[in-house]
């Protein structure tokens, strides 16, 4: 047992360790990033993904995967320039509907035993159809109050720092800290044993994906407060940061097995490697894509290395 | 009336040649029978890419729950842009450019089994981490790259002979030769028993490792070959020219009746749902509708598709296969 809780805690560590080791090659090559505005600079873009990645990571609690997430945030974003901000009522109401709609998916893959990711990704074609339809041209304008609030520096912090600090703390209390939210992990790690211990695993799973929608909806609505103007194909490169942000933080496919932290963590750390890191070492941004992928390689080397070490032991 | 009913129902992939019959009648409906044949014509030609690319998907995906080629559409713009550098335009050198890719693309599968071997991890974050090495190294090696490809190169990908594309006859060689590998070769033996039963195949001594490899390999290389013909139809390479096979390969083998669950594979499908996919672009194309209800059609029907055929065992993701 102590040889399994030592393997746990290195594991649980590797996502900390990968971003202090990004944070450690920043300041070698360009300290005076290491600082209030630097970070508020490199890190602004982090809390959409970050929101994003814990999307994700919802759905990978109950063993599925979601490749629409990316689309969606396009489509909250078109919503959030066009209706929440001239028709306010109406702009809720379409994004609580999309709320219901991604659970209804959650019970479509339930009730029907069909693969997510080919749902998802039929989804992803629908979001991204409605994005259109609702913006059909890059443009419109954010609600000044989404602005403002992403606009807002918070004394001593920066706002993505203390804004990480905030999602991973809600997640892991809804997650972790709550009895419901042993039964979602449940549902991934055991769904027999939950269903046989009474629990439903249709709720389960609509509520792991309703979860997974509502932070969506956070991404989609931080990201047009930075950038400003909405785009359908805005969030498209999310889908695979935010499954690689979670199995970066310590996740698995299987088994329930997903860590709120880690996966903001994650985030974090493929936010600041892909851009600022390659952009002081004088690396060009075509690599910004592959260093994602070498850092997930490197990542889960490292694990499976543990993990062998920790057998051998 | 019974009996054909539940044969048709047992047979999944005819559904897929009605979905596509269903489709040309709407579209050619509407148009007052003109261009009917030139509609089929032109999905046959399009749908070759489609094919190619959903054989090398169901390869892997019958190797069982977990199994996917992520990498495809990566594989297939970087293919097409190694294909087009070392033909250079010059017809003398059209085999060493389709030989050039299709390495390029056997290495790329070789790269996946060993990121799925070695890390132990599922093959969907393999390929996918492979696909984002893939797009760095295509985005860096393809930008600006115009090299047309050599004219009787061109030619070829798009001649017809009485309406008929010469390239849609070889791809249902292709699909044929598929079909015979998967069903009677000790390889295609391996790779549904594999499927059906990962630890019974592994107990029954087969070479489980050598099959997946050969598998990830034979992806790898469709993917090549298919990047390498786009090149040459749509006239040059590009990043994003493999971009929407990554949908199609994975809804064609859905909805051409693999199992997602591996196992069990089907050829016919393939091509029967390729051409429901192409025709049904066709079709909305020809009602007019803009691209956001055409992209909203598109996924409400695959999402429709799959859910109304659903699957008897092994939903989700999971296991590393």
């Amino acid at each position: 047992m102590l040889e399994r809780g030592y393997r746990r805690l290195l594991r649980a560590v590797l996502p900390a360790l990968a971003l202090l080791l990004v944070l450690l090659a920043i300041a070698v090559f360009n300290s005076r990033a290491i600082s209030y505005f630097g970070f508020t600079l490199m890190l602004n873009l982090a809390i959409p993904i970050a929101l994003a990645t814990i999307a994700q990571m919802f759905v990978i609690a109950g063993n599925d995967l979601d490749l629409s997430i990316g689309s969606f945030v396009g489509f909250v974003s078109c919503v959030g320039v066009t209706w929440l901000r001239d028709v306010p009522p109406i702009g809720i109401a379409i994004l609580i509907a999309s709320i219901v709609i991604y659970a209804s998916l959650g019970a479509l893959i339930y009730l029907r035993a069909i693969p997510s990711i080919i749902v998802t990704l039929g989804m992803s074609f629908v979001w991204q159809g409605l994005a259109i339809l609702v913006l059909p041209s890059p443009g419109g304008a954010t609600p000044d109050w989404l602005a403002s609030t992403m606009a807002y520096r918070p004394p001593w912090i920066p706002l993505p720092v203390l804004a990480a600090l905030l999602i991973a703390v809600v997640a892991q209390f809804a997650l972790m800290g709550t009895s419901y939210g042993t039964i979602l992990r449940g549902s991934g790690g055991n769904a027999a044993a939950i269903a046989r211990a009474g629990w439903s695993l249709l709720r389960s799973k609509m509520t792991l994906f309703a979860l997974a929608a509502l932070f969506g909806v956070l991404s989609g609505l931080a990201l047009i407060g930075i950038t400003t103007s909405g785009d359908a194909n805005i969030g498209n490169g999310y889908t695979l940061l935010s499954i690689a942000g979670v199995i970066l933080g310590g996740g698995e496919f299987f088994g329930g097995l997903v860590s709120p932290f880690g996966a903001v963590l994650g985030a974090l750390t493929l936010t600041l490697a892909a851009s600022s890191l390659l952009t002081f070492i004088h690396i060009p941004p075509d690599w910004q894509v592959g260093a994602n992928g070498a850092i997930l390689i490197v990542v889960l080397t490292a694990r499976v290395l543990i993990e062998r070490a920790e057998l051998r032991r | 009336m019974k009996l054909p009913l539940r044969r048709l129902a047992a047979r999944p992939w005819i559904w897929s040649y009605l979905g596509a019959l269903v489709v040309w009648l709407i579209a050619i409906t509407f148009t007052h029978g003109h261009g009917a044949g030139g509609m089929l014509t032109a999905a046959l030609a399009l749908c070759v890419f489609t094919v190619i690319a959903g054989l090398a998907q169901m390869f892997v995906v019958t190797l069982g729950p977990g199994n996917v080629d992520l990498s495809l559409p990566a594989n297939i713009g970087l293919s097409s842009a190694v294909a087009m550098t070392v033909m250079n335009g010059s017809e003398s050198m059209i085999a060493a450019g389709l030989l050039a890719a299709l390495a390029c693309g056997m290495a790329t599968g070789v790269a996946n089994f060993l990121l799925i071997w070695a890390l132990r991890i599922p093959p969907i974050i393999a390929t996918l981490s492979a696909s984002f090495i893939l797009q760095s190294i295509d985005i860096s090696y393809g930008r600006g790259l115009q090299i047309k490809p050599p004219p009787g190169f061109a030619n070829f990908t798009s001649v017809q002979i009485f309406g008929v594309p010469v390239l849609a006859v070889l791809t249902v060689v292709l699909a044929s030769a598929a079909a015979l590998i998967l069903q009677r070769t000790l390889y295609g033996r391996s790779v549904l028993a594999i499927g059906q039963n990962l630890r019974a195949a592994r107990f029954a001594g087969l070479p489980v490792e050598w099959t997946r490899m050969i598998t990830y390999a034979l992806s790898g290389t469709l993917g090549g070959l298919d990047g390498t013909l786009l090149a040459g139809y749509f006239r040059g390479a590009n990043i994003d020219i493999g971009d929407e096979y990554l949908l199609s390969s994975i809804a064609v083998v859905v909805i051409g009746g693999t199992s997602v669950a591996g196992g069990r594979a089907n050829v016919a499908g393939v091509w029967g749902a390729a051409l429901f996919l192409v025709l049904l672009l066709t079709m909305l194309n020809t009602l007019g509708v803009g691209v956001g209800v055409r992209l909203l059609m598109t996924g409400l029907i695959i999402v429709g598709v799959v859910a109304a055929a659903g699957s008897q065992t092994g939903n989700r993701v999971s296991g590393t296969g």
